[in-house]
């Protein structure tokens, strides 16, 4: 005999604010979770990275290196390491306890617009507007790159990576999957410039949001559009979109200041999450909870499901107690 | 007793009996050990050891009987018969069990010495050998050699006694005709003289010229064939370094000696020693030292003459190869026999003879010639689907198709084709490299052709033409002129050869040059490029030139090769138009997927995980064809669009440049819309595209085939070239295409507000068209959009459009949002474009105002400021172009503002770099 499979809970969607987190960096370009989502990494304007705690919003960290303004951050697997990529045409990578430069990765002709790590934190890849994806090794001594990946014929705004996959966003309009364990390259044509690309947590389908003000959800394998999201307006700034943990909805930041959730499944809006008057400009899913950063201006904001209770009540609770 | 008695005849008995017991005898004493004693048959005692011994011997104990051991029987003095008593072989002093099959000199059956075959007593001459070493004098042998005891062995004595002769062969006798007979037929068969049948068979038929009838012959002789077995390990032939050769010295004795002159060679064959060569033992030769017992210095040092060598390839040697040696030869050899041995320099095996007759050679007889039209391998033609290419391409196919058929049984024979047709016939690949005349084109060169292309009849160089190269080199100029420089097609032969004919007829002012220079077998098509390609090639290179030309010598390295190749990715990708149709009817999938090979770094692939799905491929990323910049290729792929015809810009073509492609080639193949379709497919998609953009506000006017008169004609879909005409026009439809209508109209308002036919300033005009979007900058499709495009006419700054997001233009592709910091000025931080613009509006005032004050500062310290300060204050201009390169890009963004301000002010430096980018833009 067998239980009944436990009722599938309803899926949450990070609508309480939970704290604000006034960097003092300038303008956040992007904020990220760390592998585990419990930390946070702000690029911030005034070329600073900082990390911050998620949960108590205290600053950890900041990484001071860069020549211009940082424009995306990723964090290795185990913590030990980030990245980070600036306008300053280079690519830091940093070591996360003692906030020194492990290595500055220079050899992009522009302005690096993204960076990610691969799985093992052995690559450093990064995307930027000189057109071209840079693969470099984080093992070995030398610092040129691996590999230059030059197909695309703009600058390349996004860049994701799985296993064995590489799918960048360029401005010319394609979306760009290399597969190394094939060898292939899938170009999907989108007809407007890319602001943001992601694989689904299951690795089926790729996400894409570009300036036509529209996300598309698109399947892997053929290229076949599963989904198309509207309704928030993403014209001319480079801004991200997401999906949540668990695949059940669509994020996207808007140039109207609010974040736009849809359900993946039905396309329908499910929430519109007034963040400020601003454009939101960068957010990011917690990789296992119902929780949402975002970015705008200066500030980050921690989203979640449920109120959660802040660090005053938890302190009169406890004078209570005693 | 009594039953013993009894029974003794009924039993065998064995061994001796006892005696019988008597009842009353004493017991007698047991015989004492020394008492038993064994004999044996002679009588001679023979006493055991012991029970493990088992045997005997004349020692202590054998000498029983005797207290004082071994002492002689009998001892005969043999005094007096000394004399009588010759010599005592061993077996005197032997006793018959040394004799014995198991003694140390058994007695065997053999035969004598008088019954031995001839057969070398192995023992003997070693023994002969070591006696002559220790004999007084060295190697001293020579007489017991000479003085040999005339000795024939028992069986010889017996053949001799029933007749046989020395010579002859054993056997019943036979008739001599009988041989005779077939040797004449043979002879009459074969036509020459005949080789000899057997091995010394020669002399038989040598002498029987007169052959009685009732007379018979004895058997040839045959040679005894040596059954010695092989036994050592050494190849046939080879007999190592032989000591006792070597001591017994000479330089035929054995040893190979590299250096021996050809003739001593062939005196060592015939068994002569050397004149005046003198025997001695120890090691000698060139290479080894003179020792302290020889007297003379011999030639140790090895002086090589030529005359060691053949300096003929395969030459005889002169007379009869004996050089010099007169010995008689034996009498009814063959001469030609003879030498032939003589002639054979090299060692002949022991037991082996030069073969007789030689060898048949094989006849090998040469392949069937094929028939022309044979081709081993069947090469299956791409079943080109008629319907999916254009007409023109499937006509030239199948009228090249139809010429080879036809044409090839006119063609000579196979010796006649030259390399290109044998290629073909191969159906190899074409070699890589620029294949025509216009690859060495400058690039005015190629604009002329490529218009000249453009004519519908392209392939018939008009008559005029023709006229004009007969009547330039029919001149006197090129009459005097003989030696022609110029080779244009150098590095195809065959075609230089038809042009080198083609120049030659014209110099005779042949009218009919063209026609007969030019290779009749090749096909109609190639024939009609070859002749524009000479006529053209004929008007460029005139003499007048040419004697200019003479002052300069040609490069010794070509980097043309170099220069004229560009790398292109093999894949390409497919029509943009046809993608763009699907994007805009959500047709995702097929039509807007394109999948590439590509090779991922071996490196990457190990940092992956991931083996690599191309082990060993030598190259990384996409794979790669170099192709010809100006190859005519690149230009011959016809659209049949009705604007094809139409004669092109003055500079239509633009040198591109290797390597990426631009945007401008994007959105190059984006613009010709009126491009032909290519298959169904894209048919019925363009048909959509055109609902499509229908329905869209902007209805396509501004890019009416009609009204454009830019030649998009001949740009093969992927090639970097563009026939891109920079009309204000069309470029401007070109560009509002991509935008929504709200933007274009706006856009197009300010286009036509700026009129026609200004230089200069206006340029900052026409940028600041994109930026009148109340919304987000235009640069929503960067790779569709010219970067900083100049455009050529464009009206006074009289209505200049709002001034406050002149920044703005500069950007292309998503930009990241303003900061807030800038803001907070406002109280609220809001970033809605007007907020921005009101700043924008504000900043550019206060900068208006600054210039005002500080006049014309245009160096470039000035600008880096404002940039710097624009970048402080206001937003960040993130998605700058990279390819526009700082400065320029600084320089553009610094004159959009200044210009906009300042209207006529305009350094010359930047009126100078305008007028260059306008030419730039000419050209293209």
């Amino acid at each position: 005999m067998s239980f009944p499979q436990p009722k599938p809970e309803v899926p949450q969607l990070p609508q309480n604010l939970l704290r604000t987190i006034d960097c003092q960096q300038g303008a956040v370009r992007a904020v990220r979770f760390n592998a585990d989502g419990n930390y946070l990494l702000s690029c911030g304007s005034d070329k600073s990275l900082k990390l911050w705690s998620v949960s108590r919003g205290t600053l950890l960290k900041t990484y001071s290196g860069h020549g211009y303004e940082v424009l995306d951050a990723d964090g290795s697997y185990d913590n030990s390491q980030l990245c980070s990529c600036s306008s300053d045409k280079t690519v830091i990578l940093w070591d996360v306890a003692t906030g020194q430069v492990t290595r500055k990765l220079r050899g992009h002709a522009g302005k690096v617009n993204c960076v990610q790590f691969n799985e093992e934190a052995t690559v450093i890849l990064s995307g930027s507007i000189d057109g071209t994806v840079r693969c470099w090794d984080t093992r070995s001594r030398k610092f040129d790159p691996i590999q230059i990946l030059d197909e695309a014929q703009d600058g390349v705004s996004s860049l994701k990576v799985s296993e064995h996959e590489l799918l960048t966003g360029s401005v010319d309009g394609r979306v760009r999957r290399y597969d190394l364990r094939m060898g292939q390259l899938h170009v999907d044509f989108i007809n407007s410039p890319i602001t943001c690309v992601c694989f689904s947590a299951d690795g089926q389908c790729t996400l894409t949001s570009s300036l036509d003000s529209t996300v598309r959800l698109l399947d892997k394998s053929t290229g076949e559009m599963l989904g198309e999201f509207t309704g928030h307006k993403m014209k001319g700034y480079k801004l991200d979109c997401c999906l949540s943990s668990k695949d059940t909805h669509v994020l996207s930041c808007s140039e109207d200041g609010h974040v736009y959730c849809w359900d993946l499944v039905e396309g329908s809006l499910m929430l519109k999450l007034p963040v400020g008057k601003a454009v939101v400009q960068s957010l990011s899913f917690h990789p296992s909870e119902t929780r949402l950063l975002t970015a705008m201006e200066g500030r980050v904001q921690v989203w979640g499901a449920e109120p959660e209770e802040t660090e005053e009540d938890v302190v009169v609770v406890k004078q209570e107690k005693a | 007793m009594a039953s013993d008695s009894d029974s003794d005849g009924d039993f065998v008995t064995f061994g001796t009996p006892l005696e019988p017991l008597e009842e009353d005898e004493p017991l007698r004493k047991p015989v004492p050990l020394h008492e038993q004693t064994v004999k044996d048959e002679k009588g001679r005692y023979q006493r055991f050891h012991g029970a493990f011994t088992g045997g005997f011997s004349a020692g202590y104990f054998n000498t029983v009987g005797t207290k004082e051991g071994w002492t002689p029987a009998t001892f005969v003095s043999s005094r007096q018969q000394k004399a009588g008593r010759q010599n005592a072989r061993p077996e005197d002093f032997m006793d018959e069990e040394d004799l014995g099959d198991h003694g140390i000199a058994p007695r065997q059956i053999t035969t004598t010495a008088d019954f031995a075959s001839g057969r070398k007593d192995v023992i003997r001459d070693k023994a002969r050998a070591i006696t002559s070493l220790s004999a007084p004098i060295p190697g001293d042998t020579v007489l017991e050699d000479l003085v040999a005891p005339a000795r024939s062995s028992m069986g010889v004595e017996l053949l001799r006694k029933m007749g046989w002769k020395d010579g002859q062969g054993v056997g019943p006798r036979v008739k001599r005709r009988l041989c005779k007979q077939r040797a004449d037929s043979a002879t009459r068969a074969f036509g020459s003289a005949s080789p000899p049948n057997g091995s010394s068979g020669s002399q038989d038929e040598e002498d029987g010229e007169f052959v009685p009838e009732n007379v018979t012959f004895a058997p040839k002789d045959v040679t005894p064939i040596d059954f010695t077995p092989k036994v050592d390990l050494h190849g046939l032939g080879y007999r190592g370094l032989n000591p006792l050769a070597a001591l017994r010295g000479g330089p035929g004795a054995g040893h190979i000696n590299l250096f021996t002159v050809d003739s001593d060679r062939t005196n060592s064959l015939f068994g002569e020693d050397r004149k005046g060569q003198r025997r001695r033992g120890g090691v000698a030769g060139q290479g080894f030292g003179v020792g302290a017992m020889e007297d003379d210095d011999e030639d140790i040092y090895h002086r090589d003459i030529m005359s060691n060598y053949d300096t003929v390839l395969g030459g005889e040697e002169p007379g009869d190869g004996l050089y010099g040696w007169t010995a008689p030869q034996q009498y009814n050899r063959k001469k030609k026999d003879h030498s032939k041995d003589a002639a054979y320099l090299g060692k002949i095996l022991e037991g082996f003879t030069l073969a007789s007759d030689k060898l048949e050679t094989k006849t090998i007889f040469p392949p069937p010639n094929l028939p022309r039209d044979f081709r081993p391998v069947h090469y299956f033609r791409p079943v080109v689907d008629l319907s999916s290419v254009s007409p023109m391409v499937a006509q030239a196919l199948q009228t090249s198709r139809g010429h080879m058929a036809q044409e090839e049984p006119s063609k000579g024979g196979r010796h006649q084709l030259d390399s290109a047709q044998r290629r073909e016939l191969l159906g190899e690949a074409t070699l890589q490299g620029p294949s025509s005349v216009f690859d060495l084109f400058s690039v005015l060169g190629s604009c002329q052709i490529t218009e000249s292309l453009l004519n519908p009849s392209r392939f018939a160089p008009h008559a005029e033409q023709q006229q004009e190269a007969l009547s330039v080199w029919s001149g006197p100029t090129a009459q005097a002129q003989t030696g022609q420089t110029f080779k244009p097609f150098e590095r195809t032969p065959h075609k230089q050869a038809r042009y080198d004919l083609y120049i030659d007829q014209l110099k005779q002012g042949d009218r009919d040059a063209l026609e007969l220079s030019l290779d009749p077998t090749m096909t109609e098509w190639e024939r009609g490029r070859e002749r524009d390609e000479f006529v053209r090639a004929a008007l460029l290179y005139k003499p007048s030139s040419s004697s200019l030309s003479c002052r300069f010598t040609r490069g010794k390295q070509d980097d043309a090769v170099e220069a004229n190749t560009v790398e292109v990715t093999r894949d390409l990708e497919n029509d943009v138009d046809d993608k763009q149709a699907a994007v805009k009817m959500k047709m995702f999938g097929k039509l807007t997927r394109d999948t590439f090979e590509w090779h991922p770094d071996n490196l990457l692939c190990k940092r992956f995980n991931v083996p690599d799905p191309y082990p060993g491929s030598g190259f990384v990323g996409m794979p790669k064809v170099k192709r010809d910049k100006f190859s005519v290729f690149n230009f011959l792929t016809v659209s049949e669009s009705p604007t094809a015809s139409a004669s092109p810009a003055p500079q239509g073509v633009k040198a591109s440049e290797p390597g990426k492609r631009s945007r401008w080639d994007v959105s190059g193949q984006a613009g010709d819309k009126e491009r032909k379709e290519k298959d169904p497919v894209s048919e019925f998609l363009s048909v959509a595209r055109i609902e499509a953009s229908g329905s869209g506000p902007e209805a396509s006017t501004t890019d009416g085939p009609t009204t454009d008169p830019t030649v998009e004609v001949l740009v093969p879909s992927y090639y970097i070239t563009h026939f891109h005409q920079n009309d204000g026009k069309s470029s401007d439809g070109f560009l509002l295409k991509e935008n929504d209508g709200r933007m274009e109209e706006e856009k197009e308002e300010g286009v036509l507000g700026s009129g026609k036919a200004g230089t200069g300033p206006q340029i900052s005009n026409q940028l600041n068209v994109n930026t009148t979007q109340p919304g987000p900058p235009v640069s929503t499709t960067p790779s569709q959009h010219p970067d900083f495009v100049f455009k050529t006419p464009s009206g006074p700054a009289a209505a200049p459009p709002p001034r406050d997001q002149e920044m703005e233009e500069e950007e292309f592709g998503p930009r990241l949002p303003p900061p807030s910091s800038t803001l907070t000025a406002e109280g609220c931080p809001s970033l809605t474009p007007s907020a921005k613009d009101d700043k924008h509006k504000k900043k550019c005032k206060e900068k208006h105002k600054a210039k005002k004050h500080g006049k014309h500062k245009k160096d470039k310290k000035q600008k880096k400021k404002h940039k710097r300060h624009k970048h402080k204050g206001k937003q960040k201009k993130s998605s700058k172009k990279e390819e526009s390169s700082d400065s320029s890009s600084e320089g553009s963004d610094g004159n959009s503002q200044e210009d906009g301000e300042e209207g006529g002010g305009v350094s010359t430096e930047e009126l100078l770099r305008r007028l260059k980018g306008i030419r730039g833009k000419k050209l293209q």
